[in-house]
């Protein structure tokens, strides 16, 4: 039999130390949800300088592209992207009922596999950039 | 009974989108990544580049679709994280029309941009 019981507030970030895989795994898929949303806006408004004109488009991508800290920033959009895409597979799957008793494996693994990503794609994104 | 504890509202079809968008942007956004920093590098951007892209009626599709699903899902991803948060109420509906404003805005200045490269719809 179901029963009622009071979890206490599951968004209170105050109880981190009590999180388990699951909950770390929705906090973090919450925060790099939250940094992409906001990447899609600034992403629009830097390519809308294609409205103004062709050379104001290309001056403007290939001045930020030229600082170091745009460089490491897309790094770590990548490793967001990338945890949000493996991390919202496991979602979907567990949706579907596949994998539930798993998801704790599941979520180290969307971790290991960016952090693995993340690290061999440092050579292209920094490529050009000291030269 | 079990309290039920979700964003959504019963029998809405918000989640159901949510998901079915995340099903095509984990694609999408994992092909605009690796076409975009992996085969041709942010670097060598040009406003030419991006037009012959955009001047293929697929890419260009593709591009639109990719706006229209990944505003819909970040959107509707931060308006349930603030549900989640406690919002309810004139403030839950003021939130919600800013963020309908803001989507529009966005995907208005996404279409006009990619216009703008391809010259018109390239049909």
């Amino acid at each position: 039999m179901s029963q009622s019981y009071n979890r206490g507030l599951i968004e209170d970030f105050g109880r981190w130390r009590e999180f388990s895989a699951g909950m770390w795994a929705w906090v973090f898929h919450k925060f790099t949800g939250w940094v992409l949303v906001g990447y899609l806006f600034t992403h629009i408004a830097v390519l809308s300088t294609a409205l103004q004109s062709p050379d104001a488009y290309t001056t403007t991508i290939q001045s930020l592209e030229s600082l170091l800290v745009v460089r490491i920033l897309e790094v770590g959009l990548l490793s967001v992207a990338v945890f949000h895409i493996l991390n919202g597979l496991r979602l979907l799957f567990v949706d579907l009922g596949i994998g539930l008793e798993a998801q704790d494996k599941s979520f180290y693994a969307s971790l290991l596999l960016t952090g693995a990503i993340a690290v061999a794609s440092v050579p292209t994104f920094l490529a050009g950039v000291f030269g | 009974m079990a309290e039920r504890y979700s964003s959504f509202e019963v029998g809405g079809r918000r989640w159901l989108w949510q998901r079915i968008t995340a099903a095509f942007l984990v694609v999408v956004l994992a092909f605009h990544f690796f076409l975009l920093h992996f085969v041709n590098h942010a670097d060598e951007v040009t406003f030419a580049m991006s037009q012959a892209r955009m001047e293929t009626l697929t890419y260009f599709s593709l591009m639109i679709l990719f706006l229209l699903t990944a505003t819909f899902h970040g959107v509707n991803g931060v308006y349930n994280a603030l549900i989640n948060q406690g919002l309810t109420g004139t403030r839950k509906t003021a939130v919600k029309l800013v963020l309908v404003v803001a989507s529009a805005v966005v995907i208005v200045q996404g279409v006009r941009t990619a216009l703008a490269w391809a010259g018109g719809v390239p049909l």
